[in-house]
């Protein structure tokens, strides 16, 4: 049985690596200027754990087609070396490759986070709230009113809970159901959680980030290409948890210049 | 060999009558099979929870006949409400995690093996053991409540985080009692695990026969050790963590929730709370909670590959010491599921690093059981099956968790079925085959029978062929970015793939119902096994110098004296190619 | 009592090398080992809180609470009880079987000590008195939460220290009038460690809140 086991584990690695090696799993496209540190990140990874992943299936199956069924009495040997090349090997090698890729890996979350926004990114406030995302431009004053939470009405449409009436710069703010930006225009993307803890997360962009209660958290990214992307929520926020999406829109500085002409009518 | 000393007293008088003997009783054997029993019912509701979830996931409105009797809200006329879907998620992971890894590895083989396992006659307090099985007993009442109090359990995952956990029942159905009968429930558990890690420390530091030097004490025995360690430092942290909860839910405290919250149209009447104190008190429990998960099965793993091997490991001292380092990093890294939390991103860095440092004891332990396998006679039984397969497992979950650790990466793999597939492959599968293997080779120490072996293989091959199928293609899935606790997928992005998760749920149900083979096999064994004699293994360590089941003080009023320890196999013994730990004969001087 | 030599133990065959010669095991070490562990859990558990109140107070709602007098009243209380329990010590004799009895003054010192502590939890107790009476409740602020709360579970763990300590006067004041001398130790451990912490409470307290 030990070289029946030995067969089944070399067709579970194989079986394993085939679908990553064949691509079966691609990733979607990138559209974000910092997604391809994280995507060569991520296929360097693979690479260094499907290797370790493969050859230690493999080095078991060797291991259990030579050392079981043996004949009683056979003689037992110890790997060469014994347990300190092991450790070596552990500590230099493994070490040495796994700290590697963490301060190589460093480069791409520096980008999202060490950077501030540039001073003329486009400013859009993003609320999560169950079980929906909406966002807030501010309009030609360029200022966003303030967010009354007592005043926030579904019914009413009035997600933010603005004022209007007393508060003058909410009276220009756009509201909408949909991220729309221009292309290639850094976004600064502030978020608001309304209720419970929720997430932005677009798989285009390579980005994913928790909105916190009380905290004023933001983001900054450019897309780069035109197109309609999913914005899903990520951090398991109740019942209509997978139902809580919308989408990013990314158009051409001239079509969104357009359609911010026609909300604020 | 051994002697009575008038030094060692009684820890209790031998019991008498059904209720001590069986229900409250002192004997740490009787409650690690009540730990066992428990972990057992846990893992088969658990289990039958993941059949629910996966049956749903792909074929969201079918009518599962019986499920309306488990909730008529949670699923009228048998079709399961996303909610329900949500609830069910929450109560498979925490029974799981704390009611099956938590008790099984640990507290089922530990309370009834360390004892013996150092020479002693019980634990160093029978009646702190004894409160805390039945305080797990309680603890696990109040969670299995939840399923039948009218609103329903719970929808906030095992994580429960703030402020959804918090707020109280404007947060959704499940929310109300639902989510105080887990805090309450989990509470309950940390005071439980408490003591049974007070009990596991000073026995292993006090209670060792004579000549049971701690580097003598068999690996296991040295896993359960440094679990218990490690529990207590975690589970400390933990009931304070649901106490602030428990208080914010019904005290009008805000320890976890902001001001300015809307929820349900309400606004919420707490203030200055901070919803990452909770992550960060949860997750400084929640990361050793998973070494705590895993370290039993490691040590009990390295116990029955020595035997089945008939030579020790290359390094016995490596694998101690790689133990307790994976057992101190593991206090290091908690943030590490906190990446895109909000937390300042700094730290996020500061716990990359010693994240990634981890794998090198864990390489260190996988490459000295494979180096150790080199030049063995390998014995295939159930029980090295399974040990053997906790290694391929082993690997298969661990590498995934080198692309976790890496924060640039987890931007992209947070939430999604990829941390689902790594959880799932090193604690659903790894650590419960260290206990299957624990199950085939204990049973017969434990119940004088042993078990099956064509069904134990059998066993073996259906859950490792069918847990390789179900949870390999849940990396694949999170490379696409198919998001975590969703209850169906309504994603464009995920349509192309949802004949993947068909193929997972057929290799769930195919392969839960292989268990059905293991049960089959505890239960007909217990009554009709072939009866087992005293060491049917030819195995060295203490529990096998004693009869089949063990007498109520373990080794009779004796004491025994320990002259080597456990890895005398490949040697020239007087009853074979092993000596045990203790019998007075020399053996040649080997350096281990 | 535990040795701490080699036993002299004639064995048929096989040395047991010196490195092995230690104390048998012994089940009074294993509680003294058992009360630390607890010490530690306990000590863990507040350490939880104490970083709790550090990331709480961070938030713009933190204001600053009087800690009522009395609280000043009962940690000399409870610190003097700690000091008869001491005395206590010196009037217990050592019998036969690893136990203690007392003799002369040893008893009295114990209920004091008891007396001691039971005055504490009352004190504990019209200290919050004292805050209610001034409108201030769990949920009123952060810091009151925090204070009923660190106050609450120290009461809480006391208690199971007085519960302790009826029992040992209990069983010295019965017929037979000895107890296990590692009780006794583990006792005093366990009861200077809740002064020890309520120390550090007050301290956090005072500074903190």
């Amino acid at each position: 049985m030990g070289k029946f086991f030995a067969v089944v584990l070399v067709i579970i690695a194989v079986a394993s690596a085939y679908p990553i090696v064949m691509h079966q799993f691609p990733l979607p496209q990138d559209i974000s200027t910092h997604g391809h540190l994280i995507d060569d990140q991520l296929n360097e990874t693979m690479v260094e754990a499907g290797i370790s992943f493969v050859g230690a299936q493999l080095v078991l199956a060797f291991f259990l087609w030579s050392f079981t069924g043996r004949k009683p009495g056979s003689a037992l040997k110890n790997f060469p070396g014994g347990a300190r090349v092991l450790v070596i090997f552990a500590f230099v090698i493994v070490g040495l490759e796994v700290l590697a890729l963490g301060v190589m890996g460093q480069k791409a979350w520096a980008n999202v986070y060490f950077s501030a926004p540039s001073a003329d990114a486009l400013q859009v406030q993003v609320q999560a709230e169950q079980f929906a995302f909406y966002f807030r431009y501010p309009g030609p004053d360029g200022k966003f009113g303030q967010i009354h939470p007592e005043k926030i009405d579904e019914g009413s449409q009035n997600y933010f809970g603005l004022d209007p009436e007393n508060d003058v710069p909410a009276r220009d703010d756009i509201v909408s159901g949909e991220l729309v930006v221009p292309v290639n225009r850094e976004v600064h993307l502030m978020m608001h959680g309304k209720d419970v803890g929720h997430s932005f997360y677009v798989r285009e962009l390579r980005l994913q980030q928790d909105f916190v209660p009380g905290l004023d958290l933001s983001l900054h990214f450019t897309a780069t290409k035109i197109g309609k992307y999913e914005i899903v929520c990520t951090q398991l926020c109740g019942l209509g948890h997978y139902n809580m999406k919308a989408y990013l829109n990314v158009m051409s500085q001239g079509d969104y210049d357009n359609w911010l002409k026609q909300q604020s009518q | 060999m051994s002697e009575t000393s008038a030094q060692q007293a009684h820890v209790h008088a031998p019991p008498e009558g059904f209720i001590r003997k069986h229900v409250f009783s002192l004997d740490h054997k009787v409650i690690g099979k009540q730990y066992y029993a428990l972990a057992l019912v846990s893992v088969v509701t658990g289990m039958f929870l993941s059949w629910l979830m996966r049956i749903h996931l792909v074929w969201p409105n079918a009518k599962i006949p019986g499920l309306e009797l488990l909730s008529k809200v949670g699923a009228p006329g048998g079709v399961m409400t996303p909610e329900y879907y949500l609830s069910l998620l929450t109560m498979h992971g925490t029974l799981m995690v704390f009611f099956v890894l938590t008790n099984a590895p640990f507290a089922a083989f530990g309370n009834y093996f360390l004892p013996i396992q150092i020479g002693a006659e019980d634990m160093a307090f029978p009646r702190f053991n004894m409160m805390s099985f039945w305080t797990t007993f309680a603890a696990w009442v109040v969670l299995m409540l939840a399923f039948v109090i009218p609103d329903g359990p719970p929808i906030a995952g095992w994580t429960e985080y703030a402020p959804l956990s918090a707020i109280g029942k404007d947060a959704g159905p499940g929310m109300a009692w639902g989510a105080s009968l887990w805090g309450i429930s989990i509470a309950i558990f940390c005071i439980a695990s408490l003591l049974g890690s007070l009990n596991f420390i000073a026995t292993t530091l006090d209670l060792r026969a004579k000549g049971m030097t701690l580097m003598r004490m068999p690996l296991c025995t040295w896993a359960w050790f440094i679990t218990s360690c490690i529990s207590l430092l975690a589970f400390a942290v933990l009931l304070p963590a649901c106490i602030l909860l428990i208080l914010d839910r019904h005290a009008g405290t805000s320890f976890y929730i902001p001001a300015g919250l809307v929820a349900s149209d309400r606004l919420q009447p707490h203030s200055g709370g901070s919803p990452l104190l909770w992550q960060h008190l949860f997750w400084f429990f929640g990361h050793p909670e998973v070494y705590i998960a895993i370290l039993p099965s490691m040590g009990i793993v390295s116990h029955i590959l020595i035997n089945s091997m008939r030579k020790p490991l290359l390094s016995a001292k490596v694998v101690i010491y790689s133990m307790m380092s994976i057992g101190f990093l593991s206090y290091m890294v908690w943030g590490h599921h906190m990446f895109v939390s909000g937390m300042n991103p700094m730290s996020a860095l500061a716990f990359s690093f010693p994240t990634l440092t981890i794998t090198i004891p864990a390489t260190i332990l996988t490459l000295i059981w494979l180096g150790s396998l080199y030049g063995a006679n390998i014995q295939i039984n159930s029980a090295s099956l399974f040990a053997l397969g906790f290694i391929s497992m082993f690997v298969a979950g661990g590498v995934s968790g080198f692309f976790l650790a890496q924060p640039s990466i987890d931007i992209y793999l947070h939430a999604t079925y990829f941390v689902v597939g790594h959880f799932h492959m090193v604690m659903g599968v790894a650590s419960l085959f260290g206990v299957f293997a624990g199950t085939y080779f204990w049973f017969p120490k434990m119940t004088g029978r042993m078990m099956n072996e064509g069904l134990g293989k059998l066993h073996f091959w259906i859950t490792f062929i069918g847990t390789y199928c179900i949870f390999m293609p849940f990396h694949y899935l999170g490379l696409i970015g198919n998001v975590r606790r969703y209850q169906s997928f309504v994603d464009d992005y995920m349509t192309p793939y949802l004949g993947v998760h068909k193929f997972m749920t057929i290799a769930a149900l195919i392969t839960g119902a292989g268990q059905l083979i293991f049960l089959f096999n505890l239960i007909y064994s217990r009554f009709k096994g072939q009866p087992a004699p005293e060491n049917p293994w030819n195995a060295t360590s203490l529990e096998w110098s004693i009869p089949s089941p063990p007498p109520w003080n373990n080794f009779g009023g004796k004491h025994p004296i320990v002259y080597h320890d456990p890895f005398q196999y490949g040697v020239k013994g007087s009853k074979g190619d092993f000596v045990m730990q203790d019998s007075p004969e020399q053996v040649p001087a080997s350096g281990n | 009592m535990a040795s701490t030599t080699a036993p002299a133990v004639a064995t048929q065959a096989g040395t047991i090398s010196p490195s092995v010669a230690r104390p048998i095991a012994s089940a009074a070490r294993a509680s003294r080992s058992g009360i630390w562990v607890g010490i530690f859990a306990i000590t863990m558990s507040f350490m939880a809180f104490t970083s709790a109140l550090i990331v709480r107070q961070a938030s713009t709602d933190w204001t600053h609470l009087v800690l009522p007098s009395i609280l000043y009243a009962n940690t000399l209380a409870l610190l003097a009880s700690s000091v008869t329990f001491e005395l206590s010590r010196r009037h217990m004799e050592l019998v036969p079987g690893g136990r203690l009895q007392s003799e002369g003054a040893g008893v009295t010192w114990l209920m004091a000590t008891l007396a001691l502590g039971i005055a504490f939890c009352i004190g504990q107790y019209i200290a919050w008195q004292d805050l209610r009476e001034q409108g201030i409740y769990l949920a009123t602020n952060p810091n009151s939460s925090f204070f009923y709360l660190l106050t609450f579970l120290h009461v809480l763990h006391v208690t199971a220290g007085i519960g302790a300590f009826s029992y040992l006067v209990g069983r010295l004041v019965l017929k037979n009038g000895s107890l296990r001398r590692s009780f006794f130790e583990n006792t005093a451990i366990y009861w200077h460690f809740m002064g020890v912490l309520w120390v550090y409470l007050l301290l956090l307290c005072r500074t903190k809140l």
